[in-house]
């Protein structure tokens, strides 16, 4: 069938055309089209979602379990979540009017930034950071301000930074601990001051702690749990990284009720609610998922170990990333921009890493190396990148 | 026990050939350190070996056939079942021995060349001891999974994308 085709000049956002597409899809196109990759460019866990998950979601399905659920989500899986939250975080939010069950920590983001943000406000994101803060920021109007962390400080965020960049239009802080892409945590001390500069100046912090779980060193410090905290704090978290849930695109934000309430409203209209046959999923990770996890939270706390001390031992220098799957080690000696330094490891030694500048301030000159990837490819990858730093 | 050498122990239970150097970096110490606790621990008959898990029926030249028999005994005073177990462990055939709760007392599983071999050894090796009652062969048909190990399963095949956020 052929149709007639009137002249149409694609007419797009301003917003939209604002942003750019993300520096991670050239690596993708590059590293796509070549085999025999070891990829250490990943930023989902290596296993696959346990069975007993699965199950769940099957057994679901085979129970014709295919409706819509409530717009806030499943009241059991938000009353699991809350239990969870409080038990292990020690943060109370009442899974009533406190949680939305949202389409992965991705969604969690983007509501959070429509329901706060007019025009011209401005959010302080602490970079290195994952890559769609900034752009969501932009999106609804948003003036997205970093705050750069570096290695020096071991990527933690330092309150005067912060503090130095307020103007009379910042409305938010943007957190994320532990750190994708440099696996940086921060603890109470680092955080009460940076509570104290938030306090003063009455802004909203958004904290994603999708990563929160993936705390190898010390407890994680959810910032709500700090005083003056809650109420101001919009909590993003889910299920991808410590469940090995990635693709279900499952996950939630907490929050005081005027923050959750305006989040729903906006999720009830775009979203309707999240997949619900990923919500059955989520319950049955949140009731009887604890002992796995943990087993490969261990696991990849036994291959930072051995990765990062391997990256020292080839020469680079690499801060002990305390959470996440990645290391970010510096390639500044090198004398090459990370953009160069991983396309060249890439076509010399095909081996995929990320380059730091993607993920904004501070990551010129580090490279994200995530070690979500089993124990054969991370000592084969190791080899290839003394190869490559020999080769230099 | 240390909580190192649990660790390791879980580890080296997984995956035997680890080098110890790359175990020494997985548990955060040094090599000496992982070799003096490997010592102990094969000292102590923690550690009683290293073997690999191999699927045999791949290897044309030695397909084995392998049962498992529940077999009924009377208990001796004194030494109640460990020795008719013994009297059974000590054959060379014989692979594992369980005591079990339920309806019958061992569990033996014996591994031949052929299902005639073990039809042999259960007869006249087996049925012949004076505490044995009663003996129920059952013959293994697949191997699915074994000590935690899925047969078959290409592990490395990594659906993930190449490159993501
Ligand atoms: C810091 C951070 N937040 C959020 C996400 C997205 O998570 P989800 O799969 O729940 O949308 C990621 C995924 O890479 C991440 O690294």
């Amino acid at each position: 069938m052929t149709s007639i085709k009137t002249s149409h000049h694609p007419q797009l956002s301003d917003a939209v055309n604002r942003i750019e597409p993300s520096g991670i899809r050239r690596f993708f196109d590059l590293a796509s089209s070549m085999d025999n990759i070891i990829s250490l460019g990943v930023g989902e866990p290596d296993y696959s979602t346990p069975w007993n998950v699965r199950e769940a979601s099957i057994h679901s399905l085979e129970r014709g379990v295919t409706s819509y659920t409530a717009n806030a989500g499943l009241i059991e899986l938000r009353e699991a979540i809350s239990r969870y939250l409080q038990k292990r975080f020690q943060v109370s939010y009442d899974p009533e009017n406190e949680v939305v069950v949202t389409v992965g920590a991705s969604e969690g983001i983007d509501l959070a930034l429509r329901a706060i943000l007019n025009p011209g406000d401005e959010v302080l994101i602490a970079e290195p950071c994952f890559v769609s803060y900034a752009p969501l920021v932009s999106l609804v109007g948003g003036i997205p301000v970093p705050i750069p962390t570096s290695i020096e400080t071991d990527f933690e965020v330092d309150a005067a930074e912060v503090e130095a960049r307020i103007t009379n239009n910042t409305k938010a802080l943007m957190l994320s601990f532990p750190n994708n892409p440099t696996g940086a945590v921060m603890g109470m001390e680092g955080l009460k001051k940076i509570a104290e500069v938030v306090i003063k100046h009455n802004l909203i912090v958004l904290s994603d702690e999708i990563y929160a779980e993936l705390s190898y060193d010390a407890e994680h410090v959810s910032v709500p749990v700090l005083d003056g905290m809650w109420e101001r704090t919009i909590l993003i978290s889910g299920f991808s990284k410590a469940f090995a849930m990635t693709g279900w695109r499952i996950g939630y934000v907490a929050a005081p009720e005027p923050y959750a309430k305006a989040m729903l409203k906006i999720h009830q209209y775009a979203m309707m609610c999240a997949s619900t046959m990923a919500q059955y999923a989520a319950l049955e990770a949140m009731t009887n998922g604890r002992d796995e996890m943990e087993e490969m939270v261990t696991n990849y706390r036994q291959r930072r170990n051995f990765f990062v001390k391997s990256l020292r031992e080839i020469g680079l220098t690499c801060h002990t990333p305390g959470g996440a799957f990645y290391a970010f080690p510096s390639i500044k000696s090198t004398g090459l921009t990370s953009e160069e330094f991983a396309e060249k490891l890439l076509i010399d030694q095909r081996v995929a890493v990320v380059p730091g500048h993607v993920f904004g301030e501070g990551g010129e000159g580090h490279i994200r190396c995530s070690y979500a990837a089993s124990m054969k490819q991370l000592e084969e990858a190791i080899e290839r990148i003394d190869a490559f730093l020999k080769s230099l | 026990m240390k909580e190192k050498e649990q660790e390791l122990l879980l580890l080296i239970e997984k995956e035997g050939r680890m080098a110890e150097a790359t175990l020494a970096k997985m548990l955060d110490t040094s090599k000496e350190d992982v070799s003096s606790m490997l010592r102990s621990l094969e000292k102590k008959k923690i550690i009683l070996g290293y073997s690999a898990i191999i699927d045999w029926t791949k290897v044309n030249i030695a397909e084995t056939v392998t049962a498992m028999i529940d077999v009924k005994v009377t208990p001796k005073r004194g030494v109640g079942f460990d020795e008719v177990a013994e009297r059974i462990y000590r054959f060379k055939e014989v692979k594992a021995t369980y005591l079990m709760s339920g309806t019958y007392d061992l569990s033996v599983v014996i591994e031949g060349r052929s299902m005639s071999e073990i039809a042999n050894f259960v007869s006249e090796k087996l049925s012949t001891l004076d505490s044995v009652i009663s003996t129920t062969t059952h013959f293994q048909l697949k191997k699915y999974k074994h000590d935690g190990v899925v047969f078959g399963e290409d592990e490395d095949d990594d659906k993930r994308m190449v490159v993501s956020p």
